[in-house]
């Protein structure tokens, strides 16, 4: 598979100059069907970038096995698995009692159900086809698949916005590019998968039917929309998007009819139509992010109003209405403002707030701070996501700017606002990638269109002139020589003097071409490198080089969750950070308290304040929230770098949140305010849950020789507390190389027995009774086959 | 000059220019109109208590109305040459399918 892999890279690479040596003899000859062509060259390109997106996305497949990544596509795999088994409007109703113990969950009302019906349908059409594809297969498989999707809505918009030159390109980048391989590897079963291609497309339609201004146009696009919102929360985005190029149109006094019809289309059945997800429910009339879309949407009716008014009336009778006209509207705009205030029109939600101003999470919701995806990106990122595309698509942006037309504007604000927003969170950076691509491919095609069309009118006064050129021009498109002919030879010598002396030299032209292609080719290896090496880890199994190459799987994850589906009852509750949630009601099929669903903080900080409090405070939240098994990650053995004491900071600050008065995160610190595991650390640091189940026995062990026992390979340090006992819990399993942790909460009967010593315990017996010591069985005086029999009763066995 | 004599002038012209399509077109827009205002001042009244229902009638008569200018205006001989490539009859077929889809939904909504 691997070798295939990169030879269909190659051929698609080597196809950008055969197809635009064939366009152009296309041009010159008339024998050729000129449609037909195109149509195949367009049919080819995109059924390339689909098999090279795809298979691009396959290393994960090929490396480990075809698995579910990561921590949501769990989630999502299970429900799916569940709609599947149990049907759409059982999953709709379906509450999970397996989830936040003891609240639950109504999983129905709080999930995006789009990438489940998706899959569902998938499966629900192969099977009534009788192919017998797992469920799992699909879910694994889908996102590759909808990239190819993705890659050809790319193509259909670059074409309405610019040419399907570009459009090809664009659809090229976004088949390979980083940034959204990251989130559509094989296996990576999320929202974001099939969200890029619904928010493609619905921006497709949406610049089709602004320019063809039909209602059939807008009511696809508002279907699609729909479809986003079925699958993702960043539907949002379009909904502030589409009507943010409204308003930049009329401000720019480009309303027209067609506008008008579009938009007026797309949003009332939008509107509707959103309201059908049940997570949605009446947030889009209810929360402020929705209502820069009704706002414009009055706004448009009311400028179509007037013009239509200024058809029929005089001037005169235009300033009478318009100024009763404008005091409506601003007796409107205050009814909305008090409506805010008074809060029936809900203020934005957080995770919006931490979009404008970066600081907000980090003050007041740690829990959306503390996930990795949500910090503000670095130009690092941007570069390893995008590779030259980040250089080339401000190139694509001017173009656009210089020749503007209303779809241009449209492609503008999008440019625009997702630069913006992947400069706030890492993960935003998905919603940047297709418009990146866009404006890359269109930058791409306008150069080599320049590049290459000068070149036909300037090689007929060159060529022939000096041997080497035309020799280098007959090897990179042989069949072209064949179309000048000798008549145009003699006219074209004595002007050569003045065609090297202005214009482009040939040289230069091939130079810049051959760059462009280079600069394609390292993009195109470094998408390859960057997918194979970063984003095609599955995160629940590791893989380890040794020096000489070899690899080893840790498999750490699932022989623990394994253990857990086998070895505990099935009403068994599994205490572990939020993280691990998903994957042990996914794998292991036991009940949590809490998982990556992080819908309340409290409950989070709950466990957060188990895990950093001592062990007997922690007894009693545990016993309060009737935990079972506590499961923590520990990487010091292997130095696996997310585990859970890394993490442990986050717990103490979420904790902290909610119970100020029982955890303070200047506690876990030293005097000199570090965070240390070494003998050095806080004492309440080292005394608390985590530590003392992460390093549980540790202190035993020595890794190698140069290095004491008890040290922590991940933070390069001797821990600080060894030889410890632990009172309310055992070890119940530890896995091959320490990276899950198992341990039983004991039952309040199993601990602080009265201690008797050793000399003291003495079993009370009579002297002269007889224990054998070969018969297992532990009575007494039993000889086999003769029971006591005592009068008037049945036998009995007696125990001890 | 007053409001009356406006509108009076205003109604001349309109009887006077108006093609009879737009015209029946013009009375559609106006039932739904009054419908979505009687809707709204029920609700003021009454009350939002099935607050899908309320919304479904509503936003249905809301959107009967925005379909209707938006094929008023693709109709509208005076529009020709803003809307390439849609005739009147593309332009009815739009909007019943827009319709299909709207009442598909209301229906669903309306529970």
């Amino acid at each position: 598979m691997l070798p295939n892999k990169t030879s269909v890279i190659n051929t698609r690479k080597d196809m950008f100059p055969d197809k635009k040596s064939t366009s152009k003899q296309m041009k010159t000859s008339t024998l050729t069907n000129a449609a037909g062509l195109n149509s195949l060259i367009t049919f080819t390109v995109l059924l390339l970038a689909w098999i090279s997106g795809f298979a691009s996305r396959l290393f994960a497949v090929i490396r480990f096995e075809s698995i579910i990544h990561e921590f949501d596509p769990w989630f999502n795999y299970r429900a799916t698995a569940y709609m599947v088994q149990h049907g759409f409007y059982n999953f709709l109703n379906w509450f999970d009692e397996r989830a936040w113990y003891p609240l639950g969950r109504i999983v129905g009302g709080t999930v995006y159900p789009g990438l489940m019906i998706t899959s569902g349908s998938i499966h629900y059409i192969l099977h009534s086809l009788n192919i017998p594809v797992h469920i799992r297969d699909i879910c694994v498989f889908l996102a590759p698949i909808f990239s190819g999707l993705t890659a050809i809505s790319t193509y259909l918009l670059t074409k309405e916005i610019w040419s399907a030159g570009a459009g090809l390109f664009a659809a090229c980048f976004i088949a390979i590019v980083p940034g959204y391989i990251s989130r559509s590897v094989a296996g990576s079963y999320d929202n974001e998968g099939i969200a890029i291609f619904a928010l493609q497309i619905t921006y497709y339609l949406w610049v089709k039917s602004v320019k063809t201004g039909s209602i059939f146009w807008a009511s696809m696009t508002a279907l699609s929309y729909f479809y986003m919102v079925s699958a993702w929360g960043g539907y949002v985005f379009i909904i502030n998007l589409i009507p943010l190029h409204v308003f930049a149109l009329l401000i720019m006094n480009r309303f027209s009819n067609r506008l008008f019809t579009s938009y007026t289309t797309f949003y009332i059945l939008g509107l509707l139509l959103s309201m059908q997800i049940p997570f949605v429910g009446f947030q889009p009339i209810r929360t402020s992010e929705h209502m820069a879309a009704g706002g414009v949407f009055g706004l448009l009716i009311f400028v179509a109003t007037l013009r239509h008014l200024r058809t029929v009336l005089t001037k005169s009778e235009m300033k009478y209405f318009g100024g009763v006209v404008a005091v409506i509207a601003a007796i409107l705009l205050l009814i909305l403002i008090c409506l805010t205030y008074a809060g029936i029109v809900a203020p934005w939600s957080g995770r919006f707030y931490s979009l404008w101003d970066t600081g907000y999470a980090k003050i007041h919701i740690p829990i959306i701070a503390s996930v990795s995806e949500h910090q503000p990106t670095t130009w690092f990122s941007f570069f390893f996501d995008l590779h030259i595309l980040v250089t080339t698509f401000p190139v694509g942006l001017w173009y656009c700017i210089k020749r503007i037309n209303d779809e241009r504007v449209f492609v503008i604000l999008y440019a625009i606002s997702a630069v913006y927003f992947a400069g706030v969170m890492v993960r935003l950076m998905l919603t940047l990638t297709p418009v990146v691509c866009m404006l890359a491919g269109i930058a791409f095609s306008d150069l080599l269109e320049l590049f290459f069309k000068e070149e036909d009118s300037e090689r007929d006064r060159s060529n022939n002139g000096s041997e080497e050129e035309s020799e280098e021009e007959r090897e990179r498109s042989p069949g072209r020589a064949l179309y000048d002919k000798a008549g145009k030879l003699r006219r074209m010598r004595h002007e050569r003097p003045r065609g090297n002396g202005d214009g482009l030299g040939v040289n230069l032209r091939n130079g810049v071409v051959i760059g462009a292609f280079v600069l394609m080719m390292m993009f195109t290896l470094h998408c390859t490198w960057i997918t194979s090496n970063a984003y095609s880890s599955p995160s629940i199994v590791l893989a380890s080089y040794s020096n000489d190459g070899g690899r080893a799987i840790l498999d750490d994850f699932r022989e623990a969750y394994y253990w857990l589906a086998q070895n505990t009852p099935i009403d068994a509750r599994i205490m572990s950070w939020w993280d691990y949630g998903y994957q042990i009601a996914g794998m292991a099929n036991r009940t949590t308290l809490v998982d990556n669903n992080t819908w309340n903080n409290s409950h989070i900080a709950l466990v957060g304040k188990a895990m950093s409090s001592n062990e007997s405070a922690a007894y009693e939240i545990m016993t309060s929230l009737d935990v079972d098994y506590v499961l923590v990650i520990f990487g010091g053995m292997i130095g696996y770098s997310g585990d859970d004491v890394n993490k442990f900071l986050w717990m103490v600050r979420i904790a902290e949140g909610e119970h100020p008065q029982d955890i303070r995160e200047s506690d876990y610190f030293t005097e000199r305010g570090e965070f240390r595991v070494d003998s050095e650390g806080s004492p309440t640091l080292l005394n608390s849950l985590m530590y003392k189940l992460s390093y549980y026995r540790f202190g035993e062990v020595k890794i190698d020789y140069r290095s004491p026992s008890g040290y922590d390979r991940t933070r390069n340090a001797e821990i600080g507390n060894k030889n410890f006992q632990l009172t309310y819990l055992e070890e119940a399993y530890t896995t091959e190389h320490w990276l899950v942790r198992i341990y039983r909460v004991k039952k309040p009967n199993e601990f602080n027995r009265p201690s008797i010593p050793i000399s003291k315990r003495i079993v009370a017996r009579n002297a002269n009774s007889y224990v054998s010591k070969k018969t297992p069985r532990r009575k007494k005086g039993y000889i086999k086959g003769r029971p006591t029999i005592i009068k008037g009763q049945k036998p009995q066995r007696k125990p001890t | 000059m007053t409001a009356l004599t406006i509108v009076a002038k205003f109604w001349q012209e309109y009887t006077k220019n108006t093609p009879k399509k737009l015209k029946i077109i013009d009375a559609y827009l106006l039932y739904v109109f009054l419908t979505g205002v009687i809707e709204f001042v029920y609700c003021c009244l009454v009350g939002t208590f099935p607050f899908n229902s309320f919304l479904s009638g509503f936003i249905s008569s809301v959107s009967c109305f925005v379909l209707g200018v938006c094929l008023r205006l693709q109709v509208n001989p005076q529009n020709k040459n803003q809307f390439h490539g849609i005739s009147p009859e593309r332009g009815f077929a739009d909007f019943i399918f827009a319709h299909i889809i709207l009442h598909i939904v209301v229906m669903n909504f309306i529970g």
